[in-house]
């Protein structure tokens, strides 16, 4: 990991993000659902940590409390954030608390939600768009700053500064996601949920986003990524540690060659059995299958079948 | 013995087994073997273009394939390379700019009204979004029963068939009918999509994407729903997908296609071990690798 100096004073290389105890149910109903219960963790400056799981674990609903998007039927009930010398309540449980955060997103925490590159409005070009996130947290900033700045970090990106006049039809779909990506970022964040980025996305695309985040964080974009997807392979390539989660709770968190190869939790086994790469194994696995026998890949599926899997419950229900 | 696929004109065509190992045509076509077995569904020369304000967007490129009766063949290919393109016009939902589709020896390409229907019982498919692909306001038992009209079945016999068919999925009727689609995860919805598909009792499954948005655990589980359905049905799948590896595990044969052009095809091993076009080749490097880390390098 390069340690490049951090553009805040204090934290050179230690602790970026210090999140503890975070709870998260959804309300409403006849009865409460807990999507997340006591998750922590510890994100170093310049780190990304990869958050993987099945749909419905509850990695996306985490990302919403981090982020402090959450708005009912979700509600955060306890959990803090430590950053940059300060101490977060992520609880939303009143609408002062929920006031309460406004300053910090966007510049503090800052989310890429799922399904981002789907929300550009199709009538503006992405010009209005980076004037609309800019003029959200400043209302004076002149249209020429903004747009210079944007200007800047999509030459910085190596990316065609002329998408800043196209509209969203006019882009593929890996351009309309990295576009976004920038944009969420301009107002350099400290921190940036990325909520399955490239899940939509085809290979060659995914892999263009992931090196453009690698280098974002190389040159202090932002200073850390928790990076929200259910593709372990995108994880490994990209993310310095794992945090494996199921039912609303990390079962497993380490270094992320440390997991891949040498996963202590059977949920991770699991996890990484149904992984499908190109491979002879993969081969294998399929054939198995059909003369059936029994592989990894079986016992994967015996769990998401069998309706002990927090996927068969319809709440966050997001893949 | 179907005809060969390949649609350049020269003379050399790939009638032969691997055993001669992989041909290139002229027009840059790997063509590593050539299926044996009867084809179902067939295409020969199909092309597609779009006019998109004034430009024309050549989506499908002289496109020549075969289906063969019980196996699984896979087209893969990145955003844009037409596969989508290609199985909207394979199920007459898009008319084709030239070229001919032939189902069971019949031409279909411009089949109409109660052949086209017909048509439709034999050739299903079950598409990307699970979600979508609901109306949210029934119950599945009515979405089910309502999809049956195509059928033209009397109710004992309606109820038979969806139970059999849920059966297939690994679903009964009791943990399914009642539910409004909200109330099941992806995997359910895209299982209960691909029962639907299956009540017409089809001879061809066309699954376009169809795991692409399921997490990694359920997206076998569909996977293997479809190897069963091979198995247990002969059914003949399409398989379109981005993702190489998801083909590796599914399908007996692999097309490639690149910019509405199939680049190249063999059985799975061939084309997914050793693969001879530049493309296939640059789309298993992009493939992330568990083992291998960005960062490293």
């Amino acid at each position: 990991m390069t340690t490049t100096p951090a553009p805040q004073s204090g934290a050179e290389t230690g602790v970026l993000a210090r999140v503890s105890d975070v709870r998260c149910v959804y309300g409403g109903g006849e009865q409460d659902f807990t999507a997340v219960d006591g998750v922590s963790f510890e994100l170093n400056e310049g780190e990304i940590l990869g958050l993987a799981g099945e749909s419905g674990c509850g990695k996306t609903t985490l990302g919403n409390a981090l982020a402090m998007i959450a708005v009912p039927p979700l509600y955060v009930l306890s959990g803090r954030l430590g950053i940059d010398g300060r101490e977060i309540d992520l609880a939303t449980l009143n609408a002062a608390d929920v006031k309460a955060h406004r300053p910090y997103r966007g510049t503090t925490v800052s989310m890429l939600p799922q399904g981002a590159m789907n929300a550009i409005s199709p009538t503006l070009r992405i010009r209005s768009l980076v004037l609309d996130v800019m003029r959200a947290h400043d209302k004076n900033v002149a249209k020429d700053e903004a747009l210079d700045l944007a200007r800047d970090r999509l030459k910085m990106l190596e990316m065609p500064v002329r998408v800043l006049d196209s509209y969203a039809h006019q882009l593929s779909g890996g351009m309309k996601q990295r576009v976004i990506t920038v944009i969420s970022t301009l107002l350099n964040p400290r921190l940036l949920i990325a909520d399955e980025p490239t899940s939509a996305l085809d290979v060659s695309s995914q892999r263009m986003l992931v090196e453009m985040l690698l280098a974002m964080v190389e040159q202090r974009i932002m200073s850390g990524v928790v990076f929200v997807t259910h593709d372990l392979p995108v994880l490994s390539q990209i993310s310095d540690k794992l945090a494996i989660m199921n039912r609303g709770a990390i079962v497993e968190m380490g270094p992320t060659a440390q997991l891949v190869e040498d996963p202590q939790h059977p949920y991770t086994e699991k996890l990484l059995g149904s992984v499908l790469d190109p491979t002879a194994e993969t081969r294998r696995k399929g054939k198995e299958w059909l003369t059936g026998g029994s592989g990894l890949v079986r016992s994967a599926t015996e769990t998401a079948a069998s309706g002990t899997s927090p996927s068969d419950t319809p709440k966050g229900a997001t893949s | 013995m179907n005809e060969n696929a390949t649609p350049d004109p020269a003379p050399h065509t790939h009638r032969a087994e691997s055993a001669s190992g992989p041909q290139t045509s002229a027009d840059g076509v790997v063509t590593h073997s050539v299926p044996t077995d009867e084809a179902v569904l067939s295409c020969r020369n199909v092309n597609k273009v779009f006019n998109v304000a004034g430009n024309k967007v050549h989506a499908v490129d002289d496109v020549s394939l075969d289906f063969a009766a019980g196996k699984v063949l896979a087209v893969v290919g990145e955003s844009g390379s037409g596969k989508s393109t290609l199985a909207r016009m394979l199920l007459r939902l898009m008319p084709v700019t030239s070229g001919t589709i032939t189902f069971r020896g019949q031409d279909v390409t411009h089949i109409k009204g109660a052949e086209l229907r017909r048509y439709w019982t034999e050739v299903q498919a079950v598409f990307q979004d699970p979600f979508a692909s609901f109306n949210q306001f029934f119950t599945v038992g009515s979405l089910l029963r309502r999809s049956l009209k195509l059928a033209a079945v009397d109710k004992a016999e309606a109820d038979a068939l969806i139970e059999e068919c849920l059966g297939y999925v690994g679903l009964t009727p009791k943990d399914a009918l009642h539910k409004y689609p909200h109330q099941m995860s992806g995997g359910q919805r895209q299982r209960v999509m691909v029962a639907r598909a299956l009540m017409m009792r089809p001879k061809v499954l066309l699954a376009d994407e169809a795991t692409s948005m399921l997490d990694a655990s359920l997206r076998v589980n569909v996977l293997n729903v479809l190897h069963d359905l091979k198995a247990d049905l002969g059914l003949t799948v399409l398989f379109i997908t981005h993702d190489i590896g998801q083909a590796t595990y599914l399908s007996d044969r692999v097309a490639v296609m690149e910019h509405g052009k199939v680049v190249e095809r063999g059985t799975t091993e061939e084309v997914i071990f050793s693969p001879q076009a530049e493309y296939t080749r640059r789309l298993l490097a992009d493939v992330p690798d568990l083992r291998g880390s960005l960062k490293q390098r």
